[in-house]
């Protein structure tokens, strides 16, 4: 027999192996090399979340308790998969398209992204999970069960509640470390995919092990199976049309509305066209995965002794058998369909929890509003890993309450029924402009309380959280409400029962307060844009007009997506603009394109909500749906595209005068170089002169000789540095530099400026924040003249940042062969009106003529950086004054000759 | 005739050598590197003579000697102007421009000259 300790051994090493996959898959899509990580098949593996331990061990205890009626649970997204292009085509289109992040945000973004039904289809989510991840939590405690017992010598399973906890309690780290690792909370979860994926194979592979082996190993061959299915009380099973349908179609529903299948259904989709192939992959995994449900529970039957749980044949045939390594496979196929489940379904609904319950509130909750919002992405991460903490812990609960004895069919479909409730309203959503956020919170709602009381809170057993009395006459008595015969209709079967009321009323709620109320603008226009996502036309705009100043956008969005990924974004918005700073133009398009990026990580209610702060007024009115709404869509669509057209000419126009400004400040900047060059040379020059002709006279006080020869010479000193810098600026700007490339550590080459700036202002202490290990990249450039800008940099910082304490964080980021190295200060920053001056000739921004330099020093770091192929550019938007170098890590010249060669 | 100057200069090498220079000559010489709040110093203790340089900070000289001119208590306050950006003409006010660098002897003579001058019209 297989000791205790070589078990749980076993199932360590296999979480370390898939945690081992994710991480290198997570490592292979970070450098950019995504390719098979997102082919067809792997997002087909993906799909069998759907399979959970319930499928894998529940399935033969249900054919061996009711028959072939387990086939339904496969046969409903089958038909859904067969039938894509219906429905699964176009929620896949609308939750690319959208941006969106859950099937709360799904929701609650078709109805002019409301919180309110966020919140509400969070509820829903959480409360029917709940009952699933229970489901997970008993399989694989019974199946640990199943190797405890019948041994005489072996070890004794610590307790099963223990069990549970601990399996609980680690699948919540698993889920924690593996889920929001990635800082990144947007972006796709290419580890956990992979891992799961991987995990589909092992459960398939484990269960036709188990099933070839009863066919061939105990049984027969086909026809021995057939004999004893003949034999066996699964044959006499009576098929019950309405159960049947009924299951159907509630699977049916489930693969729709279960948030993790959501998940990696929509969420993490890659390519629209992986769901073609999903279409026919995934419901013949499905049949393979069913193949064998029937032989094993009839073999099983046969073979085991009376009374044996057929929930466990999966795992007790082959131990019956003395098959431990099958016995072993079966188990680690169980864990992986229970660990797979676990970790989507945590992620899913802790997204859902972070975004439409945990920051709302804390943007609501927080003073001074969510205008700068500062850092939301901690908040967002840690708020994640508190859900998942809390899924997990309430998954556990209702274990210990239901008494882990229901079997596990039961449990699942409790969870089937409960998410269903979503259908209406998302189907609605999707192919009904007329629906309105009202009739879905109501149909929501009313559904949702049914399900409660008609379903989940009887599954807890009479005298659990429902009182025997109340089960069997009704609350207070009242015959028609009692949980399983509302309205007096009896002899239904429970769960069809409930399942027919609560999606009934829900329905009729939906349908009518939809029809009795208007939408507002903001729902008509998302609706149109669900409804109509597969029309190419130009979208309707959520914004009238930008006007919202571009420097607090970033702010806030860099406390949203992270600093990087919001300054690319402007600035790739701002380069598609034609700018070509960091900063682009508020244009209502600008707009909705930030917060579609911003609802990818926040959802679309907040995101909306962060935006309109800034926007104020600019929001869409009815009278610009009008036109969207009204037959009129012709004339709007010619007058986008003439306004296309004139954005462009404004573009165009944009680019000019901006051009214009330059040449004419240029100009202006020329004459005022001539007259600066001449008080820059005059005013050492008169010192010079004055204290020389005071050294000529005769009666010059003793001590008086040393103290003015010093100042001459210092005074000589300073117009030769002078005569160096604009010697050096001309050399560069002639592009004429003889540049001594090397190699070197970027980190040895910012030591160095480090240290040579250290001269400046000796006096004041001065903190630097850097980060050593990102430092360490080896770079070939000319060494000596990136040190210089370094140095300017760093002086200039030490020289005018004007924080009590001030600060400088350097830091460095490589991004394919380009290297970017930031410097921000914690002082109050270079005002915007002089930001685009610095970098000119004599720019010296303080009045204090003591800074030093000739003000020459940006202007000769820019022509540097054009010299090395990189530029340097003022950072807006950071707090203190930011400015950013960045260039190649090789020469690009040095690269074209490596191509030829 | 008064002997004190006021020195508006925010080179301190430049004023050094001019303090010595009409320290040598008999002046009192007091002087001043800000143009922010020049005009008040000026108003505190009229000079007799005043040695204003154009690029100062906080305030231009240009725009002191405007001020000045506008207070009818120093309509007629011999001021010299010093000027680093080459004499292309005549800053408005001033009682004489005076290009850097310049021979010490030049500075001494001009500066006796407007105090002459003013003294000779009083």
């Amino acid at each position: 027999m297989i000791p205790f300790n070589i078990l749980v051994g076993v199932c360590l090493t296999y979480v370390i192996l898939l945690f081992g996959i994710a991480f290198a898959a997570e490592r292979r899509a970070r450098r950019g090399r995504i390719g098979w990580l997102r082919s067809p098949m792997v997002y087909t593996l993906s799909l069998s979340i759907y399979c959970t331990a319930w499928t894998f061990y529940g399935a033969v205890g249900y054919a061996a308790r009711s028959g072939l009626e387990f086939v339904t649970i496969y046969l409903g997204p089958t038909l859904v998969f067969v039938g894509w292009w219906l429905v699964l085509r176009k929620l896949v289109r609308i939750g690319r398209s959208q941006r969106i992040t859950s099937i709360a945000d799904l929701i609650s973004s078709r109805f002019g992204k409301s919180n309110l039904l966020g919140v509400v289809v969070t509820v829903i989510a959480v409360v029917a999970a709940t009952p699933y991840i229970a489901l997970q939590l008993q399989s694989v405690t019974l199946s640990f069960g199943v190797f405890a017992s019948d041994r005489p010598e072996g070890w004794a399973l610590p307790n099963v509640n223990g069990t549970a906890i601990w399996l609980a309690g680690g699948l919540a780290v698993f889920t924690i470390l593996f889920g929001t690792r990635n800082l990144d909370a947007n972006e796709r979860h290419h580890g956990v995919v992979m891992a799961i994926a991987v995990e589909a194979v092992v459960k398939l592979v484990a269960l036709l092990a188990v099933g070839i082996f009863a066919v061939w190993g105990v049984a027969d061959g086909w026809q021995d199976v057939a004999a004893r299915i003949d034999a066996s009380p699964i044959a006499d099973w009576p098929l019950m049309p309405g159960r049947w349908i009924g299951l159907t179609f509630l699977a049916g529903t489930a693969i729709l509305t279960l948030p993790r299948i959501f998940q990696v259904l929509v969420v993490e989709n890659a390519d629209e066209r992986h769901l073609a192939t999903a279409s026919w992959a995934f419901p013949l995994y499905l049949m393979l995965m069913s193949l064998f449900v029937v032989p094993i529970a009839v073999v099983g039957l046969s073979v085991l002794p009376e009374g044996s749980n057929p929930d466990l044949f999966v795992l007790t045939l082959p131990l019956a058998m003395g098959q431990e390594q099958l016995a072993m496979l079966a188990f680690l196929g169980g864990f992986s369909s229970a660990t797979s489940m676990v970790i989507v379904a945590a992620i899913a609904l802790a997204t859902m929890m972070s975004n439409h319950i945990v920051t709302p509130l804390w943007l609501y909750l927080r003073q001074g509003g969510a205008r700068a919002p500062g850092d939301v992405r901690g908040l967002v991460l840690m708020s994640r890993r508190l859900s998942i903490a809390g899924i997990m812990a309430l998954g556990y609960a209702y274990y210990s309450l239901s008494g882990g004895s229901a079997a596990l069919a039961a449990i699942g479909l409790i969870s089937f029924a409960g998410v269903a409730q979503i259908l209406p309203a998302m189907i609605g959503g999707m192919f009904w402009r007329g629906a309105t956020g009202r009739g879905a919170a109501l149909g929501l709602t009313v559904g949702f309380l049914v399900w409660i009381y008609a379903l989940y809170l009887p599954s807890f057993g009479p005298g659990g959280l429902l009182s025997e009395a109340i089960l069997t006459k009704g609350p207070f008595g009242i015959g028609w409400l009692r949980p399983h015969a509302l309205f007096g209709i009896e002899g239904l079967d429970p769960l069809l029962h409930a399942v027919f009321w609560s999606l009934s009323l829900n329905t009729f709620c939906f349908i009518s307060v939809s029809l009795l109320t208007f939408p507002t603008p903001l729902e008509r226009m998302q609706g149109l844009a669900f409804v109509n996502v597969y029309e190419q036309g130009p979208a309707p705009r959520g914004w009238s007009r930008g006007g919202a100043e571009a420097e607090d956008l970033l702010v806030m969005a860099q406390g949203i997506l992270g600093a990087h990924e919001a300054q690319e974004f402007f600035q790739k918005e701002a380069v598609a603009q034609g700018k070509a700073d960091f900063l682009p133009e508020t244009t209502p398009d600008f707009i909705e394109r930030l917060e579609r990026r911003l609802a990818g990580t926040v959802g679309a209610a907040t995101a909306h909500a962060m935006i309109a702060q800034f926007a104020v007024g600019a929001a869409v009115s009815a009278q610009d749906l009008m036109a969207v709404a009204s037959e009129a869509q012709q004339i709007l669509e010619y007058s986008t595209q003439l306004e296309a057209k004139s954005e462009e000419l404004a573009r165009a126009a944009r680019q000019l005068s901006e051009v214009n400004d330059k040449l004419r400040d240029l100009s202006v900047q020329k004459d005022a170089f001539l007259s600066q060059i001449s008080h820059e040379l005059r005013t050492p020059m008169t010192s010079i002169r004055a204290f020389s002709e005071i050294l000529m006279d005769p009666d010059l006080p003793g001590g008086m000789l040393q103290k003015y020869a010093e100042i001459i010479h210092e005074e000589t000193i300073r117009l030769t540095r002078l005569l160096d810098d604009l010697l050096d600026l001309s050399v560069l700007e002639a592009r004429k530099v003889q540049l001594s490339i090397k190699v070197a550590n970027l980190h040895d080459l910012l030591e160095r400026a480090v240290q040579s700036a250290s001269n400046t202002r000796p006096e004041r202490s001065f903190i630097y924040q850097r980060d050593p290990t990102m430092e360490h990249v080896p770079i070939i450039t000319d060494t000596d003249r990136l040190v210089q800008v370094f140095i300017n940099l760093i002086s200039n910082a030490r020289k005018y940042c004007d924080a009590a304490r001030p600060e400088l964080a350097i830091s460095v980021r490589k991004r394919g062969g380009r290297l970017t190295v930031d410097f921000i200060d914690n002082g109050s920053g270079i005002p915007k009106k002089a930001q685009r001056l610095i970098f000119e000739k004599f720019a010296r921004l303080t009045d204090t003529q003591r800074a030093g330099g000739a003000g020459l020093g940006l202007a000769i770091c820019r022509e540097i950086m054009v010299n090395l192929g990189g530029t340097i550019s003022y950072l807006p938007g950071q707090g203190g004054a930011a400015f950013r170098v960045s260039l190649p890590v090789r020469p690009e010249m040095q690269q074209r000759q490596q191509q030829a060669a | 005739m008064g002997k004190n100057v006021l020195l508006i200069e925010d080179e301190p090498h430049i004023a050094e050598a001019i303090r010595y220079v009409l320290t040598r000559d008999g002046w009192q010489v007091a002087s001043h590197a800000y143009g922010g709040d020049a005009i008040e110093v000026i108003r505190r203790s009229p000079p007799d003579v005043l040695v204003l340089d154009v690029m100062l900070p906080g305030r231009s000289g240009h725009e002191i000697l405007a001020d000045l001119r506008r207070d009818p208590a120093f309509s007629d306050l011999p001021v010299l102007v010093l000027s680093a950006r080459g004499l292309q003409h005549m800053p408005e006010g001033a009682t004489r421009v005076m290009a850097k660098p310049f021979a010490n002897a030049e500075m001494v003579s001009a500066v006796r000259a407007i105090a002459d001058a003013r003294g000779a019209r009083k």
